[in-house]
């Protein structure tokens, strides 16, 4: 493998029933970061995979993709991991990026890594963040354990140099309506002849999520073990009803059932917040958990105990119990709107 | 009709004490004194899976792993929970292999027992996390896989269909067999061993395989053969200098609301969301 045939700085973007999933544009806001680190600066690609998704491609270059390849074919309408595999790979083998980038989503943290058996090359998971180094390499940073260290992660003898980033971790850039950018078009038919037909997708259900979705809401409302019944939880759902805001939670409501589902987790194997406010009550902020909030802004701590980690993270501290504070709290906000009930 | 099924396996620091591991100032290595090594949680719902094919459908269950010697005690507790057999792949060659190197051994391993017409992992392990060794075995062993099931369903010898969790949903697959299945903590409820599971399982073969029991491609194992290669180790500064409210409940609130107005909220109105817009 000859390093210096491999150029350019490539994005997998992610779309599903033609929406673009938002950690494409943070995946392209890094890129150009990278770009500009880079001994010699080369260019930023964006590859958009499906069926009829060519009228996406705009919407990547207002994200900093300076070329597009489209691949539209109607046996790529929904994600098959073998199928989009052997089309990527093909891809990757003929134009030789030095840079390959993914979200860590359901479906990114499925495909990045077959494609790092495929095309023979180190694939680093779940990044919190990218630089380029003094040999012109990718660093990946990496938690493990939970969020309790981070470990550089490199790829420095295969390329292209694989990472999946966390989706919320870097935030989106700003939109460049003026942006430049060309759409190439790749036909994956001979790509799709080599696919066996092992894997076949026969549909996907979506479900509804009420209110704000939570890696979005500029108010999180976030509860943990210590809220003690489905009961209690419902303090949680009211203020952040108030609020406009999103409840989350760490493990435990999840499997008490106190919360929809997982979609509702936030940490290390759940989801990345950076909400301007954040409120954590009866959370006790194990690393899995606080690895997924650490970035929000006022960080606001409810707990009993004056000793629970969670306050080492926290800007204001509240040393109390969740529910009388929590339900005071809702009472005065409602008093301030005129409405007592 | 009847299943050769195997079960990977990982054993991994108890993940309820990570908060106790620390990074050693000199040698810049991870310190885990005193944390006890157990089955990577998610790995107990790869084994419940495998044994409800087994009962329901009859075959044999491999539980294996690539781990040092200690391992064998993670592996007897897949026996007692009902594997027939366990394998363990343990070298110091096998030391310090990435996700690609470590699926590529595996796979080895996997292929000298025999053939299997199911495999079942975790989706993802603790300690590490990076959920990438299933797919990659997967794409070794060049047969079907899904990542992430949280339910499943044996159509017949040949076919299974499978639910992959994304994000608010999941998408529904059908996969020819063999398949390998990285199962989620949804997927089931893992047994507890019994006293009777754990006499049992004593007596259950346990084999032991080493790297040159194993038809490898030397380059290709342990931290060498890795194509990802670990840099510099270091503990996130997350402290914030917090300030702490005090007094009676109402005092508490009332200091509050004044903080989250600072904040921007704009508490007066419904959409208190209007945050650094004012």
């Amino acid at each position: 493998m000859n390093l210096k045939d491999y150029q350019g700085i490539w994005v997998i973007a992610e779309q599903m029933a033609g929406c673009l999933n938002s950690v494409s544009f943070e995946l392209l806001g890094k890129a150009q970061e990278l770009k500009k680190q880079l001994q010699t600066p080369e260019p930023v690609t964006a590859v958009l995979v499906g069926k009829d998704v060519e009228e996406l491609a705009p919407e990547l270059g207002a994200y900093g993709a300076e070329e597009i390849i489209v691949v539209d074919h109607p046996g790529l309408e929904l994600y098959q991991n073998q199928t989009y595999a052997e089309v990527l790979a093909d891809l990757i083998k003929e134009k030789k990026p030095s840079i390959l980038l993914m979200g860590a989503t359901g479906i990114g943290q499925d495909l990045a890594p077959i494609l790092g058996v495929k095309v023979n090359t180190g694939v680093a998971a779940h990044c919190v963040d990218l630089r380029i180094n003094q040999d012109n390499n990718l660093v990946a940073v990496v938690p493990a354990f939970g969020g309790k260290v981070l470990g550089d992660i490199l790829c420095p003898k295969h390329r292209p140099q694989m990472a999946t980033l966390k989706p919320g971790v870097l935030g989106k850039p700003e939109r460049n309506n003026q942006a430049h950018y060309t759409i190439t078009k790749y036909d994956p038919a001979e790509s799709l002849k080599k696919d066996a037909g092992r894997v076949k997708a026969l549909g996907i259900y979506r479900q509804e999520v009420k209110g704000v979705p939570l890696e979005e809401a500029e108010i999180v409302v976030a509860g943990g073990w210590g809220m003690g019944s489905k009961e209690n939880w419902q303090l949680l759902e009211e203020l952040a009803s108030l609020l406009g805001g999103a409840v989350g939670c760490t493990r435990p409501p999840v499997d008490e059932k106190w919360v929809e589902g997982e979609h509702q987790m936030i940490g290390t194997s759940g989801k990345t917040v950076r909400p301007k406010v954040y409120i954590g009550a009866a959370i006790s902020g194990a690393t899995h958990h606080v690895c997924g909030m650490k970035d929000s802004g006022l960080v606001i701590s409810i707990n009993k105990d004056p000793k629970a980690p969670i306050f080492e993270v926290s800007d204001i501290r509240i040393v109390g119990d969740a529910k009388t504070i929590l339900s005071k709290l809702i009472e005065e906000i409602k008093k301030i709107r005129g409405n007592v009930n | 009709m009847s299943f050769n099924i195997a079960v990977c396996i990982k054993p991994v620091p108890d993940p309820s004490h990570y908060d106790k591991i620390t990074i050693h100032p000199v040698n810049k290595t991870i310190t885990r004194e005193g944390i006890p090594t157990i089955i990577n949680p998610v790995d107990k719902n790869a084994i419940e899976a495998a044994l409800q094919v087994k009962e329901k459908w009859g075959g044999k269950v491999t539980v294996i792993t690539m781990a040092p010697p200690s391992a064998e005690e993670n592996l007897r507790e897949a026996l007692a929970m009902g594997a027939d057999e366990a394998v363990l792949l343990t070298d110091r060659a096998f030391a310090g292999a990435d996700t690609w190197a470590t699926s590529y051994t595996l796979a080895q391993g996997l292929k000298k027992i025999g053939h299997f017409d199911l495999i079942f992992t975790g989706t993802e392990s603790a300690d590490g996390a990076t959920s990438q060794v299933p797919a990659q075995l997967a794409q070794w062993l060049k047969i079907a896989h899904l990542w992430n099931v949280q339910q499943f369903k044996i159509t017949n010898k040949e076919e299974l269909q499978a639910q992959m969790k994304i994000e608010n949903g999941y998408i529904e697959y059908a996969l020819k067999l063999p398949a390998l299945l990285a199962v989620s903590r949804e997927c089931n409820k893992p047994r507890y061993t019994t006293i009777m599971g754990v006499m049992k399982a004593k007596k259950k073969p346990l084999i032991t395989y080493t790297a040159d029991d194993l038809d490898l491609n030397k380059d290709f194992i342990g931290l060498k053969g890795s194509p990802t290669q670990p840099g510099d180790i270091y503990t996130p500064e997350l402290g914030r200098k917090g300030q702490e409210l005090t007094g009676e409940v109402e005092e508490i609130v009332a200091q509050l609301i004044q903080k989250l107005r600072a904040a921007g909220l704009n508490l007066e109105s419904w959409n208190a969301c209007a945050v650094g817009r004012e």
